[in-house]
């Protein structure tokens, strides 16, 4: 799953734009993901300039 | 907020507040939704642009930190090229203040009878029989269907309007520049410049900048290909190797984040009853990462072509499609096309070879500084460029 970590994100949006699923979305200054339609592909967490994105396995 | 507006505009940036103003200033009924609580805030820019948006807009002092008179590009291994006024171009200009400059713009639109509602969040397109009829807007824990002729989607980087009318935005990922910047003072610069580096080493596929916001004042940022972005290795890790080695005694007073697309401009940036302006139709320049003129010049475009169809009565793509063609022939469109085919021959670029060319124009006749003799000065003293200079040359006439 696509773990967001808010004390790092700076909710730039710049993840929002190259996922290819449109599954990411600012909403109120939070960075939301909709998980039905995220794959996992970890585009999103490549690009983000402080790397507050991580695709983690579910435990 | 109305039902139902002649056009709605979603975004509230410089592209979202100029169309909003031309839409007004033909007397039509109008909309700004803008999602955050404040319009200009965060910043997430750099701030400089050239001379040229005088074109655009009457210009207020209270909008600039600083003039700028020139600019310095730091070659990998150190070496200053210097570029004055005449050999600068878009270099040249100002670096604003955002947070005044997008609330005035936004303000002029409101001036202009535009009406403007901020927390208030587009969540979904209004589509019927194919045709975009209006966004579901968020406001004040209510949800409502606005209905309007024309939707302008002026919604940046982040952009999400034109993908739910089926039209694919995504940014490739390595065609995003990813970049953290760094508002800093306590630091040595000329207020009347500003500073560009160059290299794989501090910056691979993009540059640092230092943009003068005034006395001992900066924004100090850079900006990276999305795929060279990596744990250990991103934005931030470069940014503060550049700092420690550069700026030690600087102190930072604001950090922001963001993305800026270097990819082609959307295939098409107009739908039945929607028009894609700005960031949103991916029109910030692939070299410089610079948009906020774009954004201005297309979003007062998008809204007189928004306002002539509508008076025409057809709001189809067919009659949009004005607002497609004229931003692909103007000077704009053309750059664009232009820095892009620039951009995809210099990140091939070694350090080695940018140090070998800052080198060559540093031994020019700056006097001279047409085209034909800048080619092949370069040419001169780096024959490996013959291999792309053909398209350069192509480019640069
Ligand atoms: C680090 C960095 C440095 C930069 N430096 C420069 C520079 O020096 N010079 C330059 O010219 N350009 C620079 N740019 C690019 C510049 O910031 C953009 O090109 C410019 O802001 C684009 O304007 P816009 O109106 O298209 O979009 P934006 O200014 O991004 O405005 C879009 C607005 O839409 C709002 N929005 C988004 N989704 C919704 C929704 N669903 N509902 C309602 N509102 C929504 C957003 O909150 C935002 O306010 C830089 C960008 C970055 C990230
Ligand atoms: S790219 Fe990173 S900092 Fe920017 S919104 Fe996405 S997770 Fe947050
Ligand atoms: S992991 Fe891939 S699909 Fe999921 S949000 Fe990130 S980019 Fe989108």
């Amino acid at each position: 799953m696509l773990v967001i970590k808010r004390e790092v994100c700076g909710y730039c949006g710049a993840c929002v734009s190259v996922c290819p699923k449109g599954a990411l979305e600012l909403v109120d200054a939070y960075l939301t993901v909709d998980p039905d339609t995220c794959t996992e592909c970890g585009i999103c967490s490549g690009i983000c300039p402080l790397g507050a994105l991580e695709v983690k396995n579910a435990e | 907020m109305q039902s139902k507006y002649d056009v709605l505009v979603i975004g509230g940036g410089p592209g979202g507040a100029m169309a909003g103003k031309a839409v007004a200033e033909a007397g039509l009924s109008c909309c700004i939704v803008e999602k955050r609580p404040a319009i200009g805030a965060p910043v997430r820019c750099a701030e400089g642009v050239g001379n040229e948006i005088s074109e655009l807009v009457d210009l207020d002092p209270k909008w600039i930190s600083s003039k700028i008179e020139g600019a310095q590009l730091i070659a990998p291994d150190g070496q200053v090229l210097e570029l004055n006024p005449e050999m600068a171009g878009n270099e040249v200009g100002y670096v604003l203040d955002r947070k005044i400059f997008d609330r005035d713009l936004v303000w002029k639109a409101a001036n202009a009878g535009c009406d403007v509602f901020v927390k208030s969040r587009a969540s979904g397109a209004i589509i019927k029989d194919g045709k975009v009829c209006g966004a579901t807007i968020e406001h004040g824990g209510e949800t409502f269907d606005v209905y309007a002729d024309v939707v302008i989607a002026a919604d940046g980087v982040e952009s999400k309007f034109a993908r739910w009318c089926g039209i694919n935005t995504t940014v490739p990922m390595a065609e995003i520049e990813t970049c953290v910047q760094y508002l800093m003072t306590n630091i040595d610069i000329d207020p009347g410049l500003n500073a560009f580096y160059l290299g794989r080493e501090v910056a691979p596929e993009g540059y640092i900048w230092i943009f003068s916001k005034g006395d001992r004042t900066a924004n100090v940022g850079i900006g990276i290909s999305g795929k060279m972005c990596k744990d250990g290795k991103r934005p931030k890790d470069y940014l503060d190797a550049f700092i420690a080695e550069h700026l030690p005694n600087g102190k930072i007073i604001e950090l922001i984040v963001g993305g800026v697309s270097a990819c082609k401009p959307l295939e098409c940036t107009v739908a039945d009853g929607l028009i894609i302006v700005g960031d949103a139709a991916r029109l910030s320049d692939p070299i410089t990462g610079g948009g906020i003129i774009n954004a201005m010049y297309t979003g007062k475009l998008a809204g007189e072509v928004a306002a002539e169809s509508i008076a025409a009565g057809d709001c189809s793509k067919k009659t949009l499609i004005k607002y497609d063609t004229e931003w692909r022939n103007s000077k704009m469109g053309k750059a664009l096309k232009r820095n892009y085919q620039v951009k995809e021959i210099f990140i091939k670029l070694k350090d080695e070879k940018l140090n070998s060319i800052v080198s060559s124009v540093n031994k020019l006749d700056m006097e001279i500084f047409d085209t034909k003799y800048l080619i092949r000065e370069l040419v001169k003293y780096n024959p490996w460029l013959l291999k792309d200079i053909g398209t350069l040359k192509r480019l640069l006439d």
